[in-house]
């Protein structure tokens, strides 16, 4: 039985955005594109195995400007949740829940995040 | 307790029982990642390039195809706990919630045996 006129707690919208919520959610969307990317990381052993024109069809599959786009935009996502998993370990023994804590530690994340991505791809190609 | 916990069970409310593994699994495999996600991407960093004879000594070497075995095993399990969640999350119809987290344990386990065997395939140069 739903009561449309009860009184509700304010929902997320009412909040200023606080960054946490911003990892947090990025923490779930960048895991979900990873299972994706699994696929293609299979994909590229698949294509090893099979032989060398075969590979050659994924290499130029993924040298394409959307191929490259998905590798950047993977690679960031590895680095971002590795980063930020490693804040939930922690979380885990139960240190760092202090407000000033959990925003630091965020944005310790995000700049490890976009740099690391950044020196990877300046070491790769 | 474990009257109604049966009751719960034959229902289908309450507790699976699987609470703690799923959550102790997560916890374990994210470790492991943690430490051979380093390993892979300082392994890519320091190939000389990405071509196919490149590839294939790398993942045809003995102590390199375990590893990326084990990454790929431990990789597939971490993504099938955490997409479990998204699914648990997100799709509340029975039917379908059943049926997506079925299809994705099937599609994790094709996809970790096609990369695995594939690892074989180059270890033995086969």
């Amino acid at each position: 039985m739903s009561n449309t006129e009860r009184p509700l707690s304010p929902h997320l919208s009412i909040y200023r955005w606080p960054v946490t919520m911003t990892l947090s959610i990025l923490h779930r969307a960048t895991g979900v594109a990873m299972s994706v990317g699994f696929i293609v990381l299979a994909a590229w052993l698949v294509c090893a195995a099979a032989g060398p024109a075969e590979y050659e069809q994924f290499r130029a599959l993924m040298s394409t400007l959307v191929g490259q786009l998905l590798l950047i935009g993977w690679s960031f996502a590895f680095f971002y949740h590795f980063a930020n998993g490693i804040r939930h370990l922690v979380w885990d023994t139960g240190r760092g829940f202090e407000k000033h804590q959990a925003n630091a530690s965020a944005w310790i994340v995000i700049v490890f995040a976009v740099t690391v991505t950044a020196i990877f791809w300046m070491k790769l190609v | 307790m474990k009257l109604l916990a049966t009751v719960r069970a034959l229902t289908g409310f309450g507790d699976a029982a699987g609470g703690t593994d799923h959550w102790w699994g997560q916890r374990v495999s994210g470790v492991m990642l943690v430490l051979l996600g380093v390993w892979f991407i300082v392994s890519l960093v320091l190939l000389p390039d990405m071509q196919h004879d490149t590839i294939v000594d790398f993942a045809g070497g003995t102590s390199n195809g375990i590893l990326l075995s084990l990454l790929c095993l431990v990789v597939a399990f971490h993504s099938y706990l955490g997409v479990q969640v998204v699914i648990e999350d997100y799709v509340h119809a029975a039917g379908l919630h059943n049926f997506s987290i079925i299809a994705s344990r099937l599609v994790h386990l094709v996809v970790v045996i096609a990369a695995v065997y594939s690892i074989v395939r180059l270890g033995t140069g086969t």
